[in-house]
């Protein structure tokens, strides 16, 4: 480790090493949060579901949008449709969707989140909640 | 860069890891990878959460799942139910005593609602060995500021502003300290962390090393900075290892990272931190036997003045100050004497770290603002007395405090006020006690400890605590007098009056603030020999009553055969004979026999 020689190289540093309490942070104020969930039970991992997660926080944190908490959740059972996003924005349902390719995941990020607007490649959901 | 969507905060502070909480983060490290999921998941052990009562906790971020009593065996479903299928493991959440309902978050738990952390920051929410987490959370940033872009009398004036007080029990006020130091013109002067923490009870200091050993660091440094010093000394008993391996490993990043050290981030400033270790001696806190201890003195105090400010540590201008009292510097650089002085009361602004013990049902550490009533630490925060019975009293400021009772709940907790109900802040030692507890007892064990930490060195402390423990004991035992009721108060008094150091000068307290409040409980134990409490064995008589059926169980349990009677008769106790060990209380199976 190189010495810190200046104010701004410690703040350099923060800005790098930010993210490793991020997810912390969110914590205290999840009520706030779009919340992205990824199926992430064996299904979803073979189908590519920890490489699209991965793929939007790194996305979502280069574009320097925080208030977006990541999580994964296990089997929704919808293995056919893997890998499976659900969004939540604030105040609203829950929407899940399926099949998602890093470019589809892009779309989501850019319109669902930022716009608030849904895309395509909804899947209807039968149940209120995927969480119960 | 992390990708870890997932933390699971284990609590690494002295409690926790006596049970265990080691072996369940290894646990965790061996099923995530078990599963596939250690790229996902990241496990840290971080400082103490709190809510000891209920440790081991392992707590889920960022859904703030807060589990309770894990032990190892629980890290597999843990990880099956709750990392890999995202469905919270009900078995493990907290229960509300008061509600029996279960609670997912910590969010949702009176033990945090009333609570704000500010010297506890970052306690439980940073991993403690890792600088970076430090450094994430702006750490560093206000040491950064004040040596590249404050004066020294910028530094302090901005402290005397916020009008932090010391946390060491004094409440004497900080920026005042440094200002006195920096006033005083050395060609050497020294900073001094006070980390002896000696109250029995009393763990908020350790805790902050072990959650949040930066904080200190940084604050010293900054502290050097503001009165012109270039070496800070930390003085911590040798019984805290856990505190010391992570203060030094704090030491060390922060040299590495050139965070301490020659001319720290390009400033021309330079400071550097030594561990010194005490070996637990009471009076070793008290500032100026600690400097004595550090130079390879005996551990006695000294008459003030000279304050350490004007002549210290080798003779040269030194700042003592409590690791509480440091840790909350860097955020009132950060975030300004204003926003400061909106928490707690007008004279004592800023929070306090306490450290709940005795009968009450959550036993753990909590910070909060100055001026929150002791109804609410108690009741809201401490979720009540153990058992349903009834509060008697709190102890607060440990052996040279005195006890708040219930006519007190709705005082508001600040320096100020404690002082003028006859007790003290102390470092924050708060020990409740109920119904059950004996207060003459209760100031017996406190003389006890004061007698045996006396240094010596004067005569009123020496041989009147002493003698005050004698009087004590001799009215536990059920034989004093009036007299020496009387007595007790006069000899308190003058070794208050007399004594060198804040030990004998205090040592009293528990003495006078209980024959103030609890005068018929002495008067009870004096003229009637008897224990209302029913703790003071030596005046507890075991007797049996006519529900007695003469089945002669008690006669063969009762160790020194003080029982005696026929079968199918009625048994009596040889009150000379029996040694009130209360078996055989326990033994009758028709409750004939009583304790009185
Ligand atoms: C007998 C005795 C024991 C003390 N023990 C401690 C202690 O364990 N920790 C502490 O910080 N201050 C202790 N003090 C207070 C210190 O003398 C000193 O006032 C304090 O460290 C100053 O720091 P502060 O102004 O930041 O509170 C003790 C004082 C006395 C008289
Ligand atoms: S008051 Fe007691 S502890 Fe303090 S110097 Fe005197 S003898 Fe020592
Ligand atoms: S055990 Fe109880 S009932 Fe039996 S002899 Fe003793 S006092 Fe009487």
């Amino acid at each position: 480790m190189a010495k810190i020689k200046s104010l701004d190289e410690l703040k350099a540093l923060r800005d790098s090493v930010q993210n490793t309490v991020d997810v912390r942070e969110h914590g205290d104020n999840v009520e706030d949060m779009i919340i992205v969930r990824v199926a992430m039970a064996t299904c979803g991992i073979a189908a590519g579901a920890r490489e699209i997660m991965n793929f939007m926080a790194h996305e979502l944190r280069d574009q320097g949008i925080d208030n977006v908490m990541i999580t994964q959740v296990g089997c929704m059972g919808l293995c056919y449709a893997e890998p499976t996003v659900e969004v939540t924005l604030k105040g609203e349902e829950p929407v899940v969707y399926g099949n998602v390719t890093e470019e589809k995941a892009l779309e989501i990020i850019e319109k669902h989140i930022k716009n608030g607007t849904m895309v395509d490649g909804i899947i209807p959901s039968t149940h209120k909640s995927l969480d119960e | 860069m992390s990708n870890y969507t997932m933390h699971i905060l284990i609590c690494g502070g002295t409690g926790c890891i006596s049970a265990e909480s080691d072996i369940i983060a290894d646990e965790f490290t061996k099923e995530l990878a078990r599963v596939g999921m250690t790229e996902e998941v990241q496990v840290l052990k971080t400082g103490c959460f709190g809510f000891c009562e209920k440790g081991p906790i392992v707590k889920v971020l960022p859904d703030s799942t807060f589990y309770v009593e894990v032990t190892p065996d629980d890290v597999e479903e843990l990880v099956n139910e709750h990392v890999v299928k995202g469905r919270v493991v009900d078995r493990l959440l907290f229960i509300d005593p008061s509600s029996k309902e279960t609670i997912e978050d910590s969010k949702h738990m009176d033990f945090y609602k009333k609570q704000q952390r500010v010297a506890l920051r970052n306690c439980g929410f940073v991993d403690p060995h890792n600088i970076d987490e430090y450094i994430a959370r702006d750490g560093y940033q206000a040491l950064g500021q004040s040596i590249l872009e404050m004066s020294q009398l910028e530094v302090i004036e901005l402290m005397e502003d916020a009008n932090l007080r010391g946390r060491g029990g004094g409440g004497f006020p900080a920026g005042l300290k440094w200002r006195f130091t920096y006033n005083n013109e050395s060609d050497q002067k020294y900073v001094i962390c006070n980390a002896d923490e000696g109250d029995p009870g009393a763990f908020m200091d350790r805790s902050i090393l072990e959650g949040d050993p930066h904080s200190v660091v940084e604050a010293m440094a900054i502290c050097g900075y503001a009165i012109g010093a270039d070496k800070g000394l930390v003085y911590i008993r040798a019984e805290y290892p856990l505190a010391i391996e992570r203060l030094q490993l704090a030491i060390d990043s922060a040299r590495e990272y050139g965070l301490l050290g020659d001319d720290i981030m390009g400033s021309g400033f330079n400071f550097d931190i030594e561990v010194k270790f005490g070996a637990g001696a009471f009076v070793c806190g008290e500032e100026t036997a600690l400097i004595h201890s550090m130079e390879g003195q005996r551990g006695e105090p000294t008459t003030k003045p000279p304050f350490p400010a004007e002549s210290g540590f080798w003779g040269k201008p030194t700042c003592v100050n409590n690791v509480e009292t440091l840790a909350n510097v860097p955020v009132i650089l950060l975030k300004g004497a204003d926003w400061f002085k909106t928490i707690g009361t007008e004279k004592s602004p800023g929070t306090k770290v306490f450290a709940l013990a005795g009968k009450i049902n959550n036993v753990g550490l909590i910070e909060v603002p100055m001026g929150t009533t002791l109804r609410e630490v108690i009741y809201d925060i401490g979720g009540g007395i153990k058992d349903g019975k009834e509060f008697k009293a709190v102890q607060t400021g440990g052996p040279s405090g005195g006890c708040l009772t219930a006519k007190d709940l709705d005082t508001p907790i600040d320096f100020d006020n404690l002082l003028e109900k006859g007790s003290m802040m102390g470092s924050g030692g708060m020990i409740v006690m109920d119904e059950d507890d004996c207060m003459p007892a209760v100031a017996r064990f406190y003389l006890e400890f004061t007698q045996e930490e006396s240094c010596g060195k004067c005569t009123p402390c020496r041989i009147g605590t002493t003698r005050l423990f004698e009087l004590l004991d001799k009215i536990t035992q059920g034989k004093g007098t009036m007299e020496d009721l009387e007595l007790m108060k006069e000899l308190s008094h003058v070794i208050t009056d007399t004594s060198l150091c804040g030990l004998g000068q205090t040592a009293s307290n528990p003495v006078l603030s209980t024959l103030d409040i609890f005068w018929d409980e002495y008067v009870a134990h004096v003229t009637d020999k008897k224990c209302p409490a029913g703790q003071c064995t030596a005046l507890l008589e075991y007797k049996i009553t006519d529900a007695c059926t003469g089945c002669t169980l008690c006669t063969r349990v009762c160790p020194t055969d003080a029982i005696d009677g026929k079968l199918k008769e009625l048994h009596v106790i040889d009150q000379e004979k029996c040694i009130k060990c209360g078996a055989c209380m326990d033994r009758c199976k028709f409750k004939a026999i009583i304790r009185e």
